[in-house]
């Protein structure tokens, strides 16, 4: 499918080696550390905050489900509303098409004026994933990223590894350089005496984008949310970059995922209480912006709404797999996940990290183009118990393995190693006397390498096991073994018979 | 009661010691235990790496031959588990309406041995003594699947003679995670090695968890640097009264 | 096929077992407050949350308002004030600073170079320390509080609702809509919190008055 491409980094090796290189860089590991175990904390005590924090999990997890079962309505719905307060609604099916309609709108904004061929642009997960900026620079178009921290992915030619906090794998004097380095080639150049202070790094990006702000023409926006009865679309946010971005420019073009929508204004009082204390651990982000359509003399005159399936549909129709679309990318499954807190997100490959991309990339590029996604995680929960929407990643996680494992059967003639691997553990664990026979076996094999009752290097793929870890050795007496050599079955009672035979 | 032990295909070859714990503790709280010897396997490694159709065979058999007990326990967090959250769905997947059936009575009935001792047998103090230094981790499955709570510390708690330490960062993954420390064997070092890290700031004699699997990796580890830190089930903390470790 | 019916036939195709008699709003839910998250002090509790997110706060008695707002541009030595079209005239300070009204609308140039910027709200919420604007008389156009440094908000104490579910409540959905939490801040370095960014880098908010 098209938008793949944008979805998934190609070129990115799978998962575990991709994984092993990010593992290796210190920097990377001491950065993630201490940002997620920050953020951690934070969350949770703002969560333990609200008594009703669970009621609102479960009501935000039903209002999402229940939307997604009757989408069509619900996106005909804001449609019209949208259109009744003055906006233009687009339909997009695909990156291409999202891309085609956007580019379109901007080039009839400028007016022929070439100069003016450049848009701001509010941190958007939707527009990353259709890669736009791409599209727009192929036209022509410079399209400036305005968060701070998409603006530090931008300037360092860097991809983002977090959902919220997109340069989290970078430190601050590793910001500094790339806006001493960088800064003049895209406007005002970074302050001479720049320092590594936070506020400082800060205060230059504010000075490098005030002038990119004042003289916008077009914004570009995704959004989090949009309520289908009055056409309200939100865009919740800290710095104000989204403020400027919805508010001065002359035109808007919004680019939403159709999984946003919600039936009413009036469901928003859930949302707006669970994302910034999911997200960034405070009760509430610095700037929320709704609006409805355009409004006479205040912000821009145009409002255009860009509703983007781009594999949403097709995560849609798998009744256990859509729940992933309940997401309202807050990251706190990427904060509590002991994998995604040792890796980052670039080890995912994809514009979607951590546990919620590992359920929501395979889905929407198809599973076999992200086939190692779904086993790169131990199933801990943690990401089920974070989650603000109670989407139960590890059910969707442990679906898409065996859909993995079903794509791979269907495309191979011979079964794969693991395969003939699985069919013969499958086989001893089958039947209490071929497993008998196996664990006997073991015991006297293993004891032919143990050394002190340590097994310490076993062949094939478990050196990967042995490597780091000793193993004991198989028992020479099973508990089964020791069962029957110690408690004679009783006459009457045939449930312990060697074959299993069902009791009567 | 009449209780049947599923002591789980890893428990039956690597540490039939948990299994007997478990039969030693439950007789000596005046309960009768059964094993029913045509039990194997839960599954649960089949179905978390994708193969589906291979699990069935294994869910039918756990039904029949635990159906009809008061109780099944299981010296296993993440198999108990297994049972209670997809035998479900395997059988509405690849089996008939019998086998759902089946499944639906016995699902019920299947504890993990913290669960049962507390809310089914109603004891926490079960006549354990252990004079030794203990930490325990409590393993994701029994947190976030069965949501087990501190039944497991309750426990521990009561054992005489016990100096129970508490693990830092304990709610973290092992990084185990069944074939995942075999596919992401890199990912699954670095969690490892956080967590002994943790495990040896507590200065325990001993690492204790309610799943073999994670302390087989846990304790795979440990020994592998020398640390001098032994590993325990629950099951054999608690079925000690001689304050041995074994 | 254009795009819309393209996406609507994929989505009623991947839908297709939901069965036809079930409501898009079945069953109903309800909405509002589940619990008081504010308890009784409910102006006290904003006062201390807006705080808490890095607000300026002050409490004063309605006569006491204009002062107050002239104390916080005092404090900056802020020249230059916005005044936006139906602020009530009681709540303009005296003082050396030039005072610039939006009729006709002031460039974005001018509203760059000024200082600071005086507004009622809305609405307010206690829990978050939250002032909502709905851009009506006395809260003026978006880009007023937007490109000023310092933003004075005047909260009389019978506008501050208790939380999000009652502010929503009180909100005009068409009217367009800002939910501020204190001044503009970004973590995005190490995660490490900075106030100041692309909005005002100052937020004072001015009570007037008992609930």
């Amino acid at each position: 499918m098209s938008g793949a491409d944008n979805v998934v980094w190609l070129g990115t090796p799978a998962f575990p080696e991709a994984a092993r290189a990010a593992l290796a860089d210190t920097r990377l590991r001491a950065n993630l550390r201490r940002a997620t175990g920050t953020i951690r904390d934070r969350r949770l005590a703002v969560a333990a905050e609200l008594e009703d924090w669970e009621e609102l999990r479960e009501t935000a997890a039903t209002i999402k489900r229940r939307t997604l079962r009757h989408l069509d309505h619900h996106l005909l719905r804001l449609e019209k509303a949208v259109t009744a307060a003055g906006g233009v609604v687009h339909w997009a099916s695909d990156a291409v098409d999202a891309n085609r309609i956007v580019t379109a709108l901007v080039k009839a904004t400028g007016g022929g004026d070439i100069e003016n061929h450049e848009v701001v642009k509010v941190k958007s997960m939707a527009t990353q994933e259709i890669g736009l900026n791409e599209a727009l620079a192929d036209a022509g178009i410079r399209a400036y990223e305005t968060d701070l921290a998409e603006l530090i992915v931008q300037l360092g030619g860097d991809r983002p590894s977090h959902i919220l906090v997109p340069a989290i794998h970078r430190g601050r004097s590793e910001i500094r350089e790339i806006f001493r380095r960088e800064m003049g080639e895209w406007g005002r150049p970074a302050p001479e005496d720049l320092t590594d202070d936070p506020r400082d790094l800060a205060e230059a990006a504010r000075l490098h984008l005030r002038e990119k702000f004042l003289r916008a023409k077009v914004a570009v926006s995704g959004a989090n949310f949009a309520a289908a009865d009055t056409g309200t679309v939100a865009v919740v946010e800290s710095e104000g970059n989204g403020r400027m971005c919805l508010t001065l420019p002359e035109t808007l073009i919004t680019v939403m995922g159709i999984e946003k929508v919600l039936p009413s204004f009036a469901d928003l009082d859930v949302f707006l209480q669970l994302l910034p204390r999911s997200s960034t651990g405070e009760r509430m982000n610095p700037y929320t912006s709704l609006w409805t359509g355009v409004t006479e003399g205040d912000g821009p005159r145009n409002f255009h709404l860009v509703l983007l399936d781009n594999g949403r549909t097709a995560t849609l129709a798998d009744e256990v797999g859509r729940q992933a679309l309940a997401c309202i990318r807050c990251s706190a499954c990427l904060n509590v996940c002991p994998v995604y807190e040792r890796t980052g997100g670039h080890a995912y490959g994809s514009v979607y990290p951590g546990p919620i991309g590992a359920v929501l990339t395979p889905q929407l590029v198809g599973v076999e183009n992200a086939a190692s996604l779904p086993f790169a995680s131990t199933l801990c929960g943690a990401c089920y118990d974070a989650c603000p929407v109670k989407i139960n990643i590890p059910e969707v996680l442990v679906h898409l393995r065996a859909e993995a494992v079903e794509a791979k059967r269907r495309d191979r003639l011979l079964p794969t190693s693991e395969g003939l691997a699985m069919k013969a553990a499958g086989a001893v664990l089958g039947s209490p006397r071929r497993l008998a026979a196996v664990q006997r076996l073991a015991a006297v094999g293993a004891r032919l390498v143990a050394r002190d009752g340590r097994i310490g290097a076993l062949p094939g793929p478990f050196a990967r096991w042995s490597g780091t870890r000793d193993t004991p050795v198989p028992t020479r007496e099973s508990l089964r073994a020791w069962w029957r050599r110690t408690r004679p079955p009783r006459s009457e009672d045939s449930s312990t018979t060697a074959q299993g035979e069902e009791r009567r | 009661m009449r209780i049947a032990l599923f002591i789980t295909c890893f428990n039956d070859t690597m540490f039939p010691r948990t299994g007997r714990a478990v039969t030693e503790l439950l007789e000596r709280l005046g309960h009768t235990v059964e094993f029913p010897q045509g039990q194997t396997c839960c599954g649960q490694m089949h179905f978390n790496t994708g193969y589906r159709p291979e699990t069935l065979p294994m869910v039918r058999r756990f039904a029949e031959v635990f159906a009809g007990y008061d109780a099944v326990v299981a010296p296993s967090g993440s198999c108990a588990g297994m049972v209670r959250d997809h035998h479900r769905v395997v059988a509405a997947q690849y089996g008939d309406a019998a086998l759902a059936e089946a499944v639906q009575q016995v699902v019920p009935t299947v504890y993990e041995l913290s669960e049962l001792l507390v809310d089914v047998l109603g004891v926490t103090d079960v006549g354990a003594h252990f004079p030794h230094r203990v930490t325990y981790h409590p393993t994701c499955h029994s947190l976030r699947m069965l949501r087990v709570g501190d039944r497991p510390l309750r426990l521990l708690r009561a054992v005489k003679g016990i100096d129970l330490v508490e693990l830092p960062d304990a709610e973290s993954c092992c990084g185990f995670g069944g074939t995942f420390a075999l596919k992401n064997a890199d990912v699954s070092n670095a969690m490892l090695a956080d967590k002994m890290r943790h495990v040896q700031d507590t200065g325990a004699e001993i690492l204790s968890a309610g799943d073999n699997s994670c302390l087989t990796h846990i304790g795979g580890g440990l020994s592998r640097l020398r640390t001098g830190v032994g590993t325990m089930h629950l099951a054999e903390i608690l079925a000690s009264t001689e304050g041995d470790v074994r | 096929m254009n795009g819309r019916e393209i996406v609507l036939s994929a989505i009623r195709g991947a839908l297709s077992g939901v069965p036809g008699s079930e409501r898009p709003d079945d069953p109903p839910h309800s909405h509002g407050r589940r619990a008081d998250h504010a308890g009784p002090d409910v102006v006290g509790l904003f006062a201390e949350r807006a705080a808490e997110y890095r607000a300026t706060v002050v409490r004063v008695p309605a006569a006491d308002a204009a002062a107050a707002v002239g104390r916080a541009l005092a404090r900056t030595g802020a020249r230059s004030l916005v005044v936006p079209p139906g602020l009530p005239a009681d709540l303009v300070p005296e003082g050396p600073w030039s005072l610039l009204t939006d009729v006709p609308p002031l460039t974005v140039g001018q509203l760059d170079a000024a200082d600071a910027v005086v507004t009622t709200v809305a609405t307010a919420i206690a829990v978050t320390g939250t002032v909502a604007l709905d851009h009506g008389p006395g809260q003026g156009r978006r880009v007023l509080t937007l490109l000023p440094d310092q933003h004075i908000c005047v909260v009389r104490a019978d506008q501050i609702a208790p939380d999000v579910p009652e502010a929503l409540r009180l909100l005009d959905p068409y009217r367009p809509l800002t939910l501020i939490s204190g001044p503009s801040a970004t973590s995005d370095i190490e995660l490490d919190r900075v106030e100041g960014v692309h909005g005002p880098r100052t937020l004072d908010i001015v009570v007037v008055g008992e609930a």
